[in-house]
């Protein structure tokens, strides 16, 4: 019997840490769809009254969310694309083709994964403002541009790919080009998909560099335009719950759907810390 | 027009290597060397205008942190948070991964799933979320702890609690994370060594501390020294929670950095702040290093 109990023991503490891990979330969910008011009562109620979508309403009629959901969707999505395209294509050519400086380059790569982001944004900020990109989807995308992460990502995975793979392509004919579009990016395509989950979700979550280069709210992406909507709806809790309902969403659901390329991202990181 | 196969290679290699080099060196070194620069001046709104008013200074930024009480207190709360979030997040992980890990457990994937549903949310969506449930009237978290007769704190108003609340809500935004990376090296944990321990008679909690952890040591060590680095650089948890404050007791560095550039405009200064930042990070991660002690063979 006492073996039985402590054989339940784990899961059992998990279920509660589980509890715990996912109330604050479903209280966001629950919150957002009460009527005004009714979360700032005491005690606080867990679940609404009567659900009401009100809130999501006026976020998308009033206050113009929907704009910053589109923003935010185009930076990751073209984001996402211009981290692909250049690491897939340099990823492959640190692995796999011999150039001179190939060594060099990529530990002075490397060398960038040390220094915190926030050393190059101030004058990155100011390098921008000379060339008239600040407040600009160009701005905000500057750091999705290419990626030291996705070069490295990609780079260990393509040393896999077998040589002989290239060289009987390369003695039939196919020019080199030829190779990295029909051979090279097909086999990458698995470690393709956990870059695109990784970089899709940081940018839809990044907040400072889109928070210091946008100054216009036209081109807010939604953590910033939700940070500015705090300042000025702080009072309705509701409101602001569904906020976070709608900037949280889809990356939940992309993780959700996702979740195994995702996990091995996490894992692939790790691996050569 | 038979070109060696060499040097076909070698221009295909660098023409698909170039893009990515050449935008990371303009729009990431470039900028670090420029902020180096910066660092040096007193450029500030007017230089803005006109750069070209922006004079050179020497170390005097970085004179002018070392002598400023914004500067050190800012430094001590980057450092609590650091050294005292870090290591709660890294203990949270490793428990919960100890847990997942059993034999015993259950539904491993839907906990590790759960637990990682907070790391893929948004920052600012969920440190928005705690603002409400910090809430001192009408939050959930002095609800909860009212029933156990624990009277009502006013989490983010309250000098003396408003770190600790930021730290919870960064635990919880990231344990997940390092969860997963301990469950794959628990997993790398050769199953001949559980069972040599189990056949000289050690218990649950010797295998554990003479089997399992020092074989998790490698993971560990990469866990610690990345969160570290990421508890550094501690931001929009204090920007959308406290602003700060109150009394600037939640004030990271990075936060004093980004009033100090963008809503101050003191650019010099605040380059300067930021390769602080940049070498306190530095020296965190080499002493992490040198205290993780030898690998032992046997």
């Amino acid at each position: 019997m006492r073996q039985r109990l402590t054989g339940l023991l784990p899961t059992a503490l998990l279920i509660a840490g589980a509890a715990l891990t996912v109330a604050p979330l479903l209280w966001m969910l629950s919150a957002s769809l009460m009527p005004s008011g009714e979360a700032n009562t005491s005690p606080p109620p867990l679940l609404p009254s009567r659900i009401t979508f009100e809130h999501y309403v006026e976020l998308f009629s009033h206050l113009n969310l929907a704009r910053a959901f589109a923003n935010s969707l185009l930076v990751s999505v073209l984001g996402t694309l211009c981290v692909l395209t250049t690491s897939s294509m340099a990823g492959y050519a640190f692995a796999k083709l011999r150039f001179p400086g190939r060594e060099g380059l990529f530990r002075l790569l490397l060398t960038a994964m040390l220094v915190p982001a926030q050393v190059g944004m101030l004058p990155l900020f100011l390098m921008l403002k000379a060339m008239g990109l600040v407040n600009s989807y160009a701005g905000v995308l500057v750091p999705w541009l290419a990626s030291v992460f996705g070069i490295f990502l990609v780079r260990q995975y393509a040393q896999a790919i077998p040589d002989d793979l290239l060289n009987s392509a390369r003695l039939e004919g196919a020019g080199e080009g030829r190779i990295y579009r029909s051979i090279v990016l097909p086999n990458l395509a698995p470690v393709l998909a956990t870059l695109a989950v990784f970089v899709f979700m940081s940018s839809w979550n990044d907040f400072l560099w889109p928070l210091v280069v946008l100054s216009d709210e036209r081109h807010h992406t939604l953590p910033v335009a939700l940070a500015s909507l705090v300042g000025e709806h702080v009072q309705d809790t509701e409101l602001m719950m569904a906020g976070a309902v709608v900037t949280v969403l889809p990356v939940l659901l992309v993780f959700i759907v996702l979740q195994r390329w995702y996990i091995r991202g996490v894992m692939a990181g790790s691996v050569k810390g | 027009m038979n070109e060696p196969l060499a040097a076909r290679q070698a221009r295909a290699g660098l023409l698909l290597a170039l893009p990515s080099v050449v935008l990371i060196l303009v729009f990431f070194f470039g900028p670090v060397l420029y902020g180096l620069w910066l660092s040096l001046t007193d450029f500030d709104l007017y230089a803005i205008a006109d750069p070209s008013s922006a004079r050179f200074v020497g170390l005097g930024n970085y004179a002018h942190a070392l002598s400023d009480a914004d500067f050190w207190n800012s430094l001590r709360i980057t450092i609590v948070y650091a050294f005292v979030g870090a290591p709660l997040s890294v203990a949270v992980s490793l428990a919960a991964a100890l847990l997942v890990d059993a034999k015993a457990t259950r539904w491993k994937p839907l906990f590790r799933a759960v637990y990682f549903a907070p790391v893929v949310t948004t920052l600012v969506a969920v440190a928005i979320v705690w603002r409400y449930l910090y809430q001192p009237q009408y939050g959930l978290v002095n609800a909860l702890l009212a029933k156990f007769n624990v009277p009502r704190v006013d989490w983010l108003g309250d000098p003396h609690w408003a770190l600790p609340a930021i730290l919870v809500l960064a635990v919880w935004k990231n344990f997940g994370y390092n969860l997963l990376i301990f469950v794959a090296g628990l997993q790398n944990v050769p199953r001949e060594l559980h069972e040599a321990a189990e056949l000289d008679g050690a218990s649950g909690w010797q295998r554990l501390w003479n089997v399992t952890l020092p074989q998790l040591a490698p993971v560990f060590l990469f866990v610690s020294v990345t969160t570290v680095i990421n508890y550094f650089q501690l931001f929009a948890e204090p920007y959308v929670m406290t602003q700060g404050g109150p009394l600037k007791s939640t004030n990271s560095l990075v936060l004093l950095m980004y009033e100090q550039g963008f809503r101050w405009w003191r650019m010099g200064y605040a380059a300067a702040l930021a390769f602080l930042l940049f070498a306190v990070i530095l020296v965190a991660t080499v002493v992490q290093m040198r205290m993780q002690p030898r690998e032992r063979r046997t």
